[in-house]
């Protein structure tokens, strides 16, 4: 069998731009000062005096140079098949790249009149229409900027509103229920609006485990609990309906994590399945792009009674056509950015939404579902699956068979570069041993999932046959795998010029 | 497809949902637009943004500053823009190496140890400094001024609210326009930490040095917040000041003002609390054949291990909007950034000087400014800045009473290298025949 290489990985080397520049090179030119220079109103002891030494001095195609040299040792979306499992590197359109530079949105300054930025209104309010449309769930706020600020501002939202329905009982209501395959950032923004942190443990199958729960709910401090769903082991949770139930009876609310509501636009939503309040991730779900790490967009979702709770400003529109901030909202958890949020990620959301229009956003589920359970197919016989049920738009396997020739999940990881692919997500969810986390999008063809599925089939025949190969990848990269321990225990985090 | 995996239809994908939790209908959202229907419709959209074609004089935390062609150029390349978080170090050493320059760049401009990879922006910067303080002092009482971004104070505001934290505010001096004196005198045994902006809300330069040594002689951090990074290029750097953590808003280094977003925040502080910091580090590595690489590091500080432990529920920086930064400020280098700075400081007092000139105006505050400052005018000043943006086609600054209803008058001035003198002119005789 052959196997065909994404990528070649041009490696030239370049050093940091620290150790390139050269005394008195500039790569700018303003114009020249237009009015006449005067003695400002800085005194001496508040001004620098090292005249910035350190800074880098060099050409604009020195600068240019270094950026893409750097570029070339990074994998993209756009070499190839990025199949991180939670994080759902789906293709980032151009066109919503243009939309986001179109100068009456580039230019506009957050702080301008809202009469002279209507336009850029009615865009949050369009979006924040299409949101609530496709979650079920009435009110939403764009404002956080990430996956994890959304979670704590939803937790704070059920924390405003437990604290006013409650009054004083609230405070023996701080326990937030949380299922041992929950993302990191679960219980960090639990934490965060004051909760403390109870464990809820899965079944053998995978899903949230009732009995449990009931269990957890009986003892009447249960704040909330927060879901994944489907779960970070790609399964939809069946029982959703009794979950949300057993938890209201208990006097909590559901939070939902939106990170995998990409198996669900256009086929369900969270809101006819009981829950209150959810975030999403534009940056996966509604491809806006991941930016090596951000920025993100973060909109929290909830019920029409939890709105009130909302941060603030509300963008609201009037009978007549116009929109306005509303700063008017007693209840509410206050502001959690300035401004109104990731702007420019709204836009290219919006986009997202209008380019693919309603069916369209249903066949991107479908599509995503369906190459993540082509997958499942292609490596059930090859590696283990430890759970029987259909995935949905990814798929947990483990390294349990290939481990006992000493190859494990970072091995294969590290070789799946050397075939050309990104590495799946490994060792999450921290609930599966030698987790790897497949999660393909809608982004790739039948051609390349049929790669990726030759390249791990031919990974484990080589855990076999020759384990070096796989222990020591990868092998055409520039740099090895690099010594994290050391850099750890003796952190170097910033250039300084040497001695 | 289907037929390889033994299904009849897409539908049969979801037979994990059970039936009535399924969507029976369309969702009501439009049907698919063209490109180029959508660019029409978008264009339209955006034009009805009378702000973002004017001749502008708006700070206040988000500024108009040239950025190069070249940063555009290079964000846009997908190489940078369509990776993720780089967990893979060795098909992912752009985006690393990226980020230690910007930690680097990030320590030298601000005159600190240790930088991280960046925060959402300067708002949530400040909240997650106020957060690291309470950790690192065991305090819980916060001292900072009103001389703050009114919108900061209230993020900080909503991340403490359940911490434990007490937020104590101070107001600044009505004559100078600076708190410094305020914040020193409100300090005790208590506090974790004085928090102040340099330039603050007003534009007014603080006393840093001084509030440093107010704030460590009882045991407390100062925490000094920038909204105009530019200004580092002129001013005395907070950490030569003795600043303990230092965070400011980066959207003057080559980031457009898109309506207040995407963003960057700059995060920076002593090397002795390195392991304090919220969001991601990028450290030094080598392989075995000693090459040099660079790899996320001291994550033990971080959500995906430490859970509600962590230092910070921050998983995603900034990544694209700090690569914007690193290209700007190499771009503009160790000349242009002082450049840039000198010029908005002169075309500012050029702007105030003129300005302080017109009948019944004038500058209510004598503190040291940079490039914004605070004009009283005559009248509302609401009604005066809605009357110039609609005759003149100016923006000319921000009504003060939009966060503080008592100061009618008052607006904010702020000018930039992007500002001609010709601009200014027009602001001035704006203002005066108004």
């Amino acid at each position: 069998m052959t196997i065909s290489k994404v990528t070649s990985h041009i490696s030239p080397n370049e050093q940091l731009i620290f150790e390139r520049s050269q005394t008195g090179r500039i790569g700018y030119r303003l114009p020249a000062l237009d009015v006449d220079e005067v003695e400002l109103s800085i005194p001496a002891e508040f001004r620098r005096d090292d005249d910035l030494e350190g800074m880098p001095e060099v050409s604009e195609v020195d600068v240019i140079r270094h950026f893409v040299r750097m570029s070339t040792w990074n994998y993209s979306i756009d070499i190839g098949m990025y199949p991180l499992g939670s994080c759902t590197m789906k293709y980032n359109s151009r066109l919503n790249e243009r939309v986001a530079r179109i100068a009456g949105f580039a230019n506009l300054h957050p702080l301008t009149d809202e009469q002279d930025a209507q336009g850029a209104l009615e865009v949050i309010y369009d979006l924040q229409q299409h949101l609530a449309e496709i979650t079920g769930l009435p009110g939403v706020s764009l404002q956080p900027a990430a996956g994890a600020h959304g979670e704590m501002t939803g937790i704070m939202i059920i924390r405003a509103f437990l604290d006013a329905r409650d009054g004083a009982a609230a405070s023996h209501r701080r326990t937030m229920l949380i299922p041992d395959s929950a993302h990191g950032t679960n219980p960090a923004s639990a934490h965060l609006s004051g909760f403390s942190v109870k464990t809820i443990r899965s079944t053998a199958e995978g899903l949230t485990d009732l009995d449990h729960l009931r269990e957890l709910c009986a003892h009447g401090e249960v704040a909330g609990l927060m879901l994944t769903n489907p779960n970070t082991l790609g399964l939809f949770e069946r029982n959703i309906k009794q979950i949300c139930d057993i938890v209201h009876e208990a006097g909590g609310l559901v939070y939902m994590d939106g990170a995998n509501m990409n198996a669900l636009v256009g086929v369900a939503r969270p809101g006819d399945m009981g829950v209150d309040v959810i975030h999403l991730n534009l940056h996966k779900t509604f491809s806006t792009p991941h930016g090596g790490g951000g920025p993100g967009c973060g909109p929290c979702c909830c019920t029409k009674e939890l709105e009130p709770f909302l941060p603030v400003p509300r963008i609201v529109k009037s009978g007549d056509s116009v929109y306005r901030l509303d700063h008017d909202q007693p209840k509410s958890i206050g502001r959690v950015k300035a401004f109104f949020g990731n702007y420019g990620m709204m836009l290219r959301a919006l986009s997202y939404t209008l380019t693919h229009g309603n069916d369209g956003l249903r066949e991107a589920t479908e599509a995503a579902v369906l190459n993540a359970r082509y997958v499942a197919a292609g490596l059930v016989e090859t590696y283990d699956k430890p759970f029987a049920g259909s995935p949905m738009h990814e798929v947990v396997f483990t390294d349990k068979k290939q481990s006992r020739k000493g190859v494990h999940t970072l091995d294969i990881a590290k070789r799946l570069i050397d075939y050309g692919f990104h590495p799946m997500t490994i060792y999450f969810p921290l609930i599966v041993q030698g987790a790897m986390l497949i999660e393909p999008t809608e982004s790739v063809g039948r051609q390349e999932l049929d790669q990726f599925v030759a390249a791990m089939k031919s990974i484990a025949v080589e855990a076999v046959e020759d384990p070096e190969l796989v222990l020591n990848a990868p092998h055409n990269t520039r740099i090895g795998r690099l010594d994290e321990a050391t850099a750890a225990r003796k952190p170097v985090l910033r250039w300084k010029p040497s001695s | 497809m289907l037929e390889a995996i033994g299904l009849g239809s897409a539908e049969e994908l979801f037979d994990s949902i059970p039936q009535e939790l399924r969507l029976q209908r369309p969702l009501n959202t439009p049907a698919a637009l063209s490109e180029i229907e959508l660019l029409d419709n978008f264009e339209q959209t955006g034009a009805r943004n009378a702000g973002a074609r004017r001749i502008s004089f708006l700070g206040g935390g988000a500024y108009s500053h040239y950025i190069p062609t070249i940063v555009d150029h290079i964000i846009s390349r997908s190489e940078f823009f369509t990776a993720y978080t780089p967990y893979q170090p060795e098909i992912s050493q752009g985006t690393l190496q990226t980020i230690f320059e910007f930690q680097t760049l990030v320590c030298q401009l601000t005159g600190m140890e240790v930088a991280n990879a960046s925060m959402y922006d300067g708002s949530t910067g400040l909240a997650e400094a106020v957060l690291m303080a309470e950790r690192v002092t065991k305090r819980s009482k916060v001292v900072a001024s009103t001389a703050t971004h009114p919108q900061y104070l209230e993020v900080v505001r909503t991340y403490v609210q359940h911490a434990g934290i007490h937020l104590e505010l101070v107001e600044f001096d009505e004559k100078t326009g600076q708190s410094w004196q305020a914040l020193a005198e409100a300090i005790d045994d208590s506090t974790a930490a004085l928090v102040v902006q340099s330039p603050n809300f007003f534009g007014c330069v603080e006393d840093l040095a001084a509030l440093a040594d107010a704030a460590h002689a009882k045991g407390a951090l100062l925490v000094v917040a920038i909204t105009e990074a530019m200004s580092l290029g002129l001013l005395r750097s907070p950490g030569a000041c003795g600043a303990d953590i230092v965070v400011a808003e980066g959207q003057s280094f080559g980031v457009p003002l898109s309506f207040g977003g995407p963003y960057v925040g700059l995060f920076a502080t002593r090397e002795k609390y390195a392991r304090q910091i919220p969001g991601r580090l990028v450290g030094e590595a080598y392989d075995k054949q000693g090459r040099r690489g660079f790899v996320l590091t001291l994550a033990t500080r971080e959500q995906h291990i430490r859970r509600e432990k962590a230092t910070s529920n921050i998983c995603t920086n900034e990544g694209l909007i700090a690569l914007a930064a690193t290209v700007y400020l190499e771009t503009m280098g160790r000349r242009g950034i002082q450049e840039v700075a000198q010029q908005c400081a002169q075309k500012a007092a050029y702007a105030a000087r003129a300005i302080a000139k017109l009948n019944g105006y004038s500058l209510p505050f004598s503190g040291p400014y940079f490039n914004e400052f605070v004009v009283r005018a005559p009248g509302k000043a609401m009604d005066l800045l809605v009357r110039l943006g609609k005759e003149k086609g100016i923006d000319g600054g921000i009504a003060l009473s939009r966060f503080m209803p008592d100061r009618p008058n008052d607006f904010l001035v702020c000018v930039t290298e992007t500002n001609s003198r010709g601009q200014i002119d027009a602001l001035v005789e704006g203002l005066k025949t108004i």
